[in-house]
């Protein structure tokens, strides 16, 4: 999963642009197309240089989790820009390489991207202008520090964590790839019993180590945050001993909540704090859940090409195109569509998790999308 | 263990002499009288197969009873051969259960086995117990059942509650040891340590480090008081400082301590107190809890650790800096376990300060990797093996390991018996040269003759496994995860290793063929471990049919499609299958 690259995804940008612009010309009105054109190509200049300075802060998009899929709004403009490069990055690995991140967000709602494209707002094509924003780092605002452990996402699941936690599923089947990118890659997160320590020493890691070293990343994690991630014991759904009372003030290391989908059964559980974006968390489901494989998974291979440019494409959960939705409960009770708030705030008032299929989902007044992602 | 210990018919060594056996030039006694010096197991198996009247005088001198799978033999078998037993270790859950890997409710209960021995063995004095179920209700059994019982061994059992531990505190008069280790029962209260009688006072094991409960200081102190024969003192977070000194002045004969949590605010009064009252331990030789020390507090142990050999700072995350300071005063340190937040820098300081170190384990502090800290790499081991060249215990965890650095730490440090290296991130190659780790561990096998225990980490191919079996003569333990590329690799361990016994496998591409190239192997082994691999129902049942010794465990995962077998659990008995095996465990 390699971050785009720059040349080839700025060929297409220019190209997809170009194109746009010169497809917005009237042919007949001259005089009205010179400032259009002009806007378009200086626009295109400063988002370039915008980009160049986001290239600065991509950690920090990274961390902002989900990345700059609202580039599915520019287009959903018109149909036939779905060329239109969106390259969402890839939060996984290597959050401390300056790679260039072509997030062309240009529509932008509230200080973070979102993972999903706004259903509504990108409708009315030709409403160019409050889309074509240049963006800059004031665009991140929270994106400030780098070395919040939220840019890793390979936190786990930490299931050696909680020993007596064992409800007969443990052990799932899941198979980490046996041979994953050097450095710190997500690899190792979802697989259970690894590394292989046992349960008491996990237990003594999390109630027990504070090294101001550890206490350093929990105080940045808090400021970049701006909330409060040491998450509520009443999330905190794990076997923990409830007696110790000497929990120290520290990141918990997991938070599990379960996962229904529509027609099975037995549920999951899954390790929010192991993810940092809304885009890691589908793919775990999907791959939890085998929505890939399923029936209903209706993209074709041609289509995800054009998506993506040849890159990894969205998850099915946070496809408006496919079968699945992916719905929270919150703290009140509400059903709610997952994607829509940042990150950090899902991660406070998500209580459990939903797939649901589509047709149920109509009736709930969501809209199925307006155009692929 | 040996095969011979579930043998329970004599039939074997009589089919080896005719009727014209000729009379032992000994009577029974003098044969029974030198058989009662050899304590070794390995030995009265050995000379249990002599004859038959050497199996008859082994089996009515032997006194110390050790099964490492409970599963291997019954209790009935047990008791039938060996009348006179007076301490039992019991093995229970395959070692993988430390990680999660065995659901709930797998088994390896010990009340069966307590119901037998207060039939059979109502003279028992010892019970040593790893990876078992123990509840309550066998606590109450053991309590009761056992006037001459001494020691009580519970290292990473579940299944108890303050309320067995109670039981064994109220009516085991002679009491000597109890010590439990690694627990992770969430349970307990700690009103059981005031149920030991007031003159109650012949303790001298006492270790409860892992459990989360508050004992009540008072009775604590009176008791630390009334046991002058008192070595071995692992009290848990819940007892501060100060506390701590108190019990200190009561027990300075110490030879083992475990404190409690090192966090307090101390007037300067009481730093010095703490100080001198570490000093008059004068036989420290193992020194383990410093849960939470800082650099503030950590010096007022260094008055006790002259004869320190066994340091265990695996509960308290250190800097190199403080850690090197302690370091120098631990000159005769034999043993070290600890974090790896003294990082490479630390490890040099090991080097330089304890050279005569034999075992070293490196924990992780950040397992998951969710901070980004450096932790340790391949050249704190290096560092560590310059120094100490006489290692023979490595436990390490990193995220980054070069073959060329193993190629040297061996080099340095030849007799390694046991090499456990675990590099973190699954299948990760040699981060400077981007090969498999192959190398590394074939130095590890053709330098380190002596090696008994090996865990292999990092990209592998089969090649590595090659190695393994044409080289690593003595291997007796081998863990693989995330490793191979082919049955061949399984294969090539299990023709080659003579000497295996246990053999743990996750992750890896080894299917049918490999399981079953093995057939033979599995009834000289005491297990063989494999999950999450390729093996299927078919080859399973395959080697069920052809080896009606082995009992072949599948555990089935919910949701799982009826082809993969996802974990399976292959080891010896003379027991048959198991009688008390969950719905979710299929014996084949």
């Amino acid at each position: 999963m390699a971050p785009p690259l720059i040349t080839t995804t700025t060929i297409s940008l220019l190209f997809s642009l170009h194109s746009f612009s010169s497809s917005l010309i009237p042919k007949t009105t001259p005089r009205i197309a010179q400032p259009l054109l002009r806007f378009s190509f200086l626009d295109f200049l400063g988002i370039f240089f915008s980009l160049k300075v986001e290239s600065l802060m991509r950690t920090a998009v990274v961390s902002g989790g989900g990345g700059l899929n609202s580039i599915g709004s520019m287009s959903t403009l018109s149909s036939e820009e779905k060329s239109m490069v969106m390259s969402s990055e890839d939060s996984s690995s290597y959050p401390d390489e300056p790679e260039l991140e072509l997030g062309l967000g240009l529509s932008l709602g509230g200080g973070k991207a979102k993972p999903r494209p706004p259903p509504a707002k990108a409708a009315a094509a030709g409403s160019w202008d409050q889309y074509a924003r240049i963006l800059t780092a004031k665009d991140f605002p929270s994106m400030v520090s780098t070395k919040a452990s939220s840019s890793s996402s390979s936190s786990s699941s930490s299931p050696a964590a909680k020993a007596n936690n064992n409800n007969g599923s443990c052990g799932t089947k899941r198979t980490a790839e046996p041979s994953s990118p050097p450095g710190r890659s997500a690899v190792s997160s979802q697989v259970v019993g690894w590394p292989p320590i046992r349960a008491y020493r996990m237990n003594s890691l999390v109630n027990h180590a504070k090294s101001p070293a550890m206490e350093e990343s929990a105080s940045a994690i808090d400021k970049s945050k701006g909330m409060n991630l040491v998450l509520d014991k009443t999330n905190y759904s794990s076997n923990r001993n409830h007696n110790v009372a000497k929990e120290r003030g520290l990141v918990k290391t997991s938070l599990f909540i379960k996962v229904n989908m529509d027609g099975i059964p037995i549920g999951r559980k899954v390790d929010l704090s192991a993810h940092s974006c809304y885009d890691s968390l589908a793919h775990t489901l999907d791959h939890m859940f085998k929505l890939s494989a399923a029936v209903g998974a209706t993209r074709s291979k041609a289509e995800e090409e054009v998506i993506m440019g040849g890159k990894r494409r969205p998850p099915i959960l946070l496809d408006s195109s496919s079968d699945f939705v992916l719905t929270y409960e919150d703290k009140e009770g509400d059903w709610m569509l997952v994607g829509d708030v940042p990150w950090e705030m899902f991660l406070s008032s998500v209580r459990r998790l939903r797939i649901r299929r589509t047709a149920e989902v109509n009736g709930l007044g969501l809209m199925k999308g307006t155009g692929d992602s | 263990m040996d095969p011979d210990q579930s043998e329970d018919s004599p039939s074997n060594s009589a089919n080896s002499h005719g009727p014209t056996q000729p009379q032992s030039p000994f009577p029974d006694e003098v044969l029974e009288k030198v058989l009662s010096f050899i304590d070794s197991r390995k030995d009265r198996s050995s000379v249990s197969l002599v004859r038959k009247d050497w199996y008859n005088a082994e089996r009515w001198t032997r006194s110390k009873l050790f099964i490492g799978n409970c599963y291997s033999v019954s209790p009935e078998i047990v008791a039938r051969r060996f009348p006179r037993i007076k301490s039992v270790t019991l093995k229970g859950k395959p070692r993988f259960s430390d990680f999660n890997m065995l659901p709930r409710d797998w088994g390896a209960n010990v009340h069966s086995w307590l119901v037998m021995f207060a039939k059979v063995y109502p003279f028992l004095e010892e019970l040593r117990l790893k990876r078992m179920t123990v509840t309550d209700e066998s606590l109450e059994l053991l309590a009761k059942s056992f006037p001459r019982f001494k020691a009580l061994t519970l290292s990473s059992c579940d299944g108890f509650s303050d309320n067995g531990l109670k039981a064994i505190a109220s009516h085991c008069r002679n009491l000597t040891e109890l010590d439990i280790q690694d627990s992770v029962t969430d349970d307990v209260g700690g009103g059981w340590l005031s149920c030991f009688p007031e003159n109650f006072a012949s303790l001298e094991v006492l270790n409860f480090s892992s459990l989360n409960c508050e004992v009540s200081f008072d009775d604590l102190e009176r008791l630390v008081g009334r046991c002058k024969s008192l070595r071995v003192l692992k009290v848990n977070d819940s007892i501060t400082l100060d506390q701590l000194r108190r019990l200190l002045v009561h027990a300075p004969q110490l030879m083992e301590l475990g404190t409690g949590s090192f966090m307090q605010e101390l007037t300067p009064r009481q730093y010095e107190d703490i100080e001198s009252a570490f000093s008059n331990c004068r036989n420290l030789q193992v020194l383990s809890g410093l849960w939470e020390a800082t650099s503030l507090y950590l010096p007022v142990l260094y008055g006790a650790c002259a004869s320190l050999t066994f340091l265990n700072l695996s509960d308290v995350a250190l800097q190199s800096s403080e850690f090197a300071k302690l370091l120098v005063h631990c000159p005769n340190l034999r043993r070290l376990w600890v974090i790896d937040t003294v990082e490479d820098k630390g490890l040099e300081a090991l080097g330089s300060s304890c050279p005569l170190l034999e075992e070293l384990r490196v924990f992780p502090s950040d397992p998951y990797d969710r901070h980004h800290r450096d932790g340790v790499t391949e050249l704190g081991f290096l560092a560590v093996s310059r120094g100490c060249r006489k290692l023979r215990y490595v436990l390490y965890f990193c995220r980054r390991m070069t073959n060329a650095a193993v190629v040297t730490i061996v080099q340095n440090c030849p007799d390694f018996t046991h090499f456990r290296l675990c590099i973190m991130t699954p299948g990760q190659p040699d981060y400077l040269t981007n090969e498999p780790m192959d190398e590394a561990f074939a130095a590890v096998v053709k330098t380190c003759t002596k090696l008994k225990r090996l865990s292999v980490s990092g990209l592998l191919t089969d090649l590595t496994f090659e190695y393994i079996g044409k080289y690593a003569k003595n291997l007796e333990t081998l863990s693989v995860a995330f490793a191979g590329s082919s049955d061949w690799g399984m294969q090539c361990v299990l023709e080659g290793c003579p000497k295996l016994r246990k053999l743990e496998i996750r992750d890896c591409p080894f299917g049918n063929a490999a399981l079953l190239s093995g057939r033979e192997k599995y009834e000289m082994m005491r297990s063989l471990w494999m999950s999450s691999c390729n093996v299927t129902m078919k080859g399973c049942r395959l080697l069920a049919r052809e080896m009606p010794r082995l009992n072949v465990e599948v555990i089935k995962d919910e949701g799982n499609d009826d082809g993969q077998a996802d974990r399976v659990y292959v080891y010896r008995s003379v027991a048959g299958p198991r009688r008390d095996a969950p719905p979710f465990v299929l014996t084949l």
